[in-house]
């Protein structure tokens, strides 16, 4: 099958569908890749390295369309784009069906399969082919190093001949993937960073990256995992809550970063505009929700902006194209995963199985029909998390007083048993000879040794340690030997044979230990 | 040689036994250590072949050349996948061995005690017999309660230790078997060998022996019952528990013979092993007795559904994962000493190290049939013994690790114990595998482990399934990765 990457036409989108990367992967799979002349010119990848990779390249964007049996973009088709699809043709991009509903009618009617990236559903297969959470990654990454270009301070705090530098203290409002893409940037960064996100489940993941979880005490915690791990709107109760906690931030973070949004709604206003006027000045707020209204009240999408008391609030919605190379490398990366999929044989010929969870999720036409919205996916997304339960924090009194229980406790057993164990040996010694009790103290004393010494053996050595056990438990061999004299020849013969197999035990038993020891070696 | 040169010898040896255990706390100076064993064991070996009371030297020397030449040939042969049922058969014969000497005991008794009483001269006899000779009523009376300790606990060890053995190498089925009846049988045996006790006691010594050989068949049935009825995961308890049994049965017999030496090493080797089970104990979570009385306790609730679903992978997922991983953590269990992987994954440790990755071991204690057996297994193939860790130095490491490999093990990397309070294994120390960035999972096919209970790491989304014989399945991993 030829597989097509036409330029992007979407004002400044500087993304390619395909790298030559790819393109010699896809090749592998026994495809046969065209490109249009220029396509990956802004994402830095020239004709010239598209045909070293044996890529053909194609004049025009109508030549492409023409010769390939798949198209791959980045953005969903324009009009005009869709106007050259024809019937059997596959195009592969994102299409946000749900939103374009004239436009996938239109493909419909153009008998073309379109296969949506966006609408890749989210389970652990289809990962790799998760173009919006490689992109979202990229948000992630871009909105923090927008952000430290906007604001006037560093991130890290420093003491410096030329005076001390504070921190500068981030705040990542909800924690998807672009959240925790921006988390890790600004923690690496050396930024105090501070995180919120309305579902419970996520704290962990915030707590693992490093930042730390604004919790917000609220007793009717919503369970993400119904909603295939997306947020979903909250009680105005509990909204009225997160808003006043936002306000109480406001005063101290320098950077905002908001990427809250729930699927199919507008995105939710988070950061108000008198949370805006509380900030500091050269506070910088970017909002990665611009492009469905943006989470701050004052957003402007595709613009900067500065507030009346100075803070830059960025509004830009282009964040992956802005990192053409980057988002080309893994966009095209998820687009030849789902190829890979869509050509299970590895032979060039395309298998569309409409049984398969991902394909069967990502297909929004087919055959000349709709196919979306898909039916659930027979997988769930992610398992429903437990809410976190919350460790009791003990006061030091509590501690010292449970220590001092717990030591109590065991003074108390202790004494016990010596007690006990005292009364045992008075009773013993009170009945029996003093040739028995000059055993017995051996005995004991015997016990404790091996009590102490064996605990401190290493765990790595317990089999060694049990065949040498074994072969000092063959000490049997003198209770043989010492009866061996005997007259009587039953004992003789008993002795005998004891004296054999606990000399297997000795010999068998200090060999095989001394081979085993060998065998450790240090690296 | 004097009686004060015996007694020096064993002072000796018994030092030197204490040292050659102390010295197994690394493996630098084990290697010393067993020396000291030997060398103690030659000390007293020879100081009682040369002190007084000993004779027919022909037959001790017969004896133990035969002994020694079976025992290095066996320790030469044995493969280390083979250790647990070597060491169970070592059980058996120290405990065969204070059965026949504590039967001596009583036979040594019961003619001296005719000779008494036929008036003869009892200056004539040599070694033990006039060592009883000298005895007052009530020291012989301690001393028939020590034969039949002896003999009792020397019986079970030796057919328990039979059966483990028979379990261990796969003779015997090595799921839990009892008779109907159960604990009620073994409690018989027990009131039955009381009640011989009783007996034994109040027979005139010189016709007691009946007593004594019932009892060491009663106790031979008890000691088969009770491991009959363990099964095979659970063997690393056994194995210990038999150790220290047969430490008991050789100190009893010390007390026999009025030889300290004996009881030294006797109450070494019992607390050693009753540390070891102990330690196997903990690390299942469970007590002791729950363990010798054999079978999971019951669960408390159902089970926690798990959701998701299994996920098989090919040798060209897993080697695409460890090639880009930094950090790997190997979690071997009995299957790979099943499937006799450890050299693969050795030579797997080995490239990847070549690569600058860094990978450890983790073992948990109960890993395996016999304490330490997946260290001696790794020992063997050659894995340095520096990234081979226990269960406590790594477990904090999982979440900072890219790729988990666990080769054969099931229970003891099941989050149940942790997440599901219903579980039978619920509260059992685990490696929390699941933490690492991947898991993978080499496993002969989808059923559960010994314990029979599902694992949810299996399904976790993290989690996938390497289907196949684990020498077979890394044999085919090795070349692919690069």
């Amino acid at each position: 099958m030829k597989i097509g990457a036409p330029r992007e036409t979407f004002e400044g989108e500087a993304r390619v569908a395909m790298t030559p990367d790819s393109a010699l992967q896809l090749q592998k799979l026994g495809h046969h890749c065209v490109i249009e002349t220029g396509a990956g010119m802004k994402a830095g990848f020239s004709d010239e390295a598209y045909a070293a990779a044996g890529v053909e390249v194609l004049p025009s964007a109508r030549a492409l369309f023409e010769a390939a049996d798949i198209v791959v973009k980045v953005r969903g088709p324009e009009r005009p784009e869709a106007e050259m699809l024809r019937r059997g043709q596959t195009l592969i991009s994102f299409f946000w069906p749900a939103q374009n509903a004239e436009l996938l009618e239109l493909c419909k009617d153009k008998g073309a399969t379109v296969v949506a990236m966006d609408m890749v559903p989210r389970i652990s297969r289809a990962q790799k082919m998760d173009a919006l959470s490689s992109m979202a990654n990229i948000s992630g990454y871009r909105a923090v190093i927008e952000a430290g270009n906007n604001f006037g301070r560093f991130f890290t705090g420093q003491v410096t001949a030329a005076g001390k530098v504070p921190p500068a203290k981030v705040l990542v409002v909800g924690a998807g993937v672009a959240g925790l893409a921006a988390i890790g940037t600004a923690v690496s960064l050396g930024a105090i960073t501070y995180a919120f996100d309305v579902r419970p489940e996520v704290a962990e993941q915030i707590e693992s990256m490093g930042a730390e979880f604004v919790f917000l005490e609220f007793e009717e915690a919503q369970d993400g995992a119904a909603t295939g791990g997306y947020a979903a709107p909250s009680s105005p109760e509990f909204r009225e809550k997160q808003l006043a906690k936002f306000r109480e931030l406001a005063p101290e973070v320098d950077i905002v970063i908001t990427t809250a949004l729930i699927p199919g709604r507008p995105a939710p206003k988070l950061w108000t505009e008198d949370m805006v006027s509380a900030m500091k000045r050269g506070s910088v707020i970017v909002d990665l929700a611009a492009e469905r209204g943006g989470n701050c009240d004052l957003t402007v999408p595709d613009q900067k902006i500065v507030s009346p008391n100075g803070v830059t609030i960025v509004g830009y919605t282009d964040f992956p194209s802005r990192m053409a190379a980057q988002a080309s490398t893994l966009y095209s990366t998820n687009i030849r995963h789902m190829l890979t999929d869509l050509t299970p044989k590895k032979d060039g010929v395309i298998d569309h199985n409409m049984e398969d969870d991902v394909i069967r999720g990502a297909t929004v036409t087919h055959a000349g029909a709709i196919t979306f919205p898909p039916p659930p996916p027979k997988v769930a997304a992610i398992a429903a998390a437990k809410p976190r339960e919350k460790v009791k924090e003990l006061t030091p009194e509590e501690k010292r007083a449970a220590e001092h229980k717990a030591f109590r406790k065991q003074t108390i057993s202790q004494v016990t048993m010596l007690t006990v164990g005292t009364a045992l040996l008075l009773f013993v010694g009170n009945y029996a000879p003093p040739s028995f009790m000059a055993h017995f103290i051996v005995f004991a004393l015997a016990c404790f040794v091996g009590f102490q010494v064996i605990w401190n053996v290493s765990h790595s050595l317990h089999t060694p340690l049990m065949a040498v056990t074994n072969a000092i438990s063959g000490i049997v061999i003198l209770g043989a030997l010492l009866q061996i004299g005997s007259s009587n020849w039953l004992v003789v013969i008993l002795a005998a044979i004891s004296v054999l197999i606990a000399t297997i035990n000795i010999v068998g038993g200090f060999l095989v230990t001394r081979r085993m020891l060998a065998m450790f070696q240090k690296s | 040689m004097s009686i004060g040169l015996t007694s020096a010898a064993y002072i000796a040896a018994a030092i030197l036994f204490i040292l050659s255990l102390g010295g197994l706390s690394g493996q630098e100076s084990a290697k010393r250590a067993v020396w000291y064993g030997i060398v103690g064991m030659a000390l007293a070996v020879g100081a009682t072949v040369f002190g007084p009371g000993v004779g027919h030297y022909v037959v001790i020397g017969v004896m133990v050349i035969a002994g020694a030449v079976a025992g290095a040939y066996v320790a030469k042969k044995v493969e280390m996948t083979e250790m647990p049922q070597l060491v169970a058969a070592l059980h058996s014969f120290v405990g065969l061995a204070a059965v026949f000497i504590g039967l001596n005991a009583q036979f040594e008794l019961a003619s001296v005690v005719n000779m008494q009483q036929a008036g003869a001269d009892t200056a004539v006899l040599a070694g033990f017999a006039e060592v009883l000779a000298h005895k007052t009523p009530v020291e012989i009376l301690i001393l028939k309660v020590e034969v039949f300790l002896g003999i009792f606990i020397g019986a079970v060890t030796f057919t328990g230790s039979v059966v483990a053995f028979g379990k261990l190498a796969g003779k015997i089925d090595g799921k839990p078997a009892k008779l109907p009846g159960g604990h009620v049988i073994n409690a018989a045996t027990i009131v039955a060998s009381i009640a011989l006790l009783v007996v034994y006691f109040n027979a005139p010594a010189g016709t007691a022996a009946w007593t004594l050989l019932l009892v060491a068949l009663i106790a031979g049935f008890l000691g088969w019952h009770l491991i009959m009825g363990i099964g095979g995961a659970d063997m690393p308890v056994v194995v210990s528990m038999l150790n220290s049994y047969s430490g008991w049965a050789a100190a009893a017999i010390g007390f026999t013979l009025g030889n300290d030496l004996l009881i030294v090493t006797g109450a070494l080797v019992g607390s050693s092993g009753a540390i070891l089970s102990y330690i196997m104990c903990k690390a299942m979570n469970r007590s002791f007795i729950s363990v010798i009385l054999g079978g999971f306790g019951g669960t408390s609730g159902p089970a926690q559904e798990i959701a998701g679903e299994m996920i098989a992978i090919d040798a060209d997922g897993v080697a695409a994962a460890l090639n880009d991983a930094d950090s790997v953590i190997i979690v071997p269990g009995y299957g790979m000493a099943v499937a006799q992987a450890q050299g693969s994954v050795s030579e797997l440790t080995r490239k990847l190290r070549a690569r600058g990755k860094s990978v450890r071991f983790a073992i948990h204690p109960v890993a395996g049939r016999l304490p330490g057996h997946m260290n001696v297994l790794l020992a063997e193939a050659k894995v340095p013994y520096d990234i081979v860790l226990e269960m406590d130095e790594i477990n904090e490491d999982f979440p900072s690790t890219d790729v988990a490999i666990v080769i054969g093990s099931n229970d003891i990397v099941n989050p149940a114990a942790q997440e599901d309070p219903n579980s039978p294994i619920a509260g059992m120390p685990v490696l929390e595998v699941w933490k690492a960035k991947q898991v993978f999972v080499s496993k002969r096919g989808q059923g559960t482990g010994y314990s029979g209970i599902e694992n949810p790491l299996f399904y976790k989304e993290n989690t996938r399934m390497f289907y196949g014989d684990a020498k077979k399945s890394l044999d085919a991993l090795l070349p692919l990765v690069e």
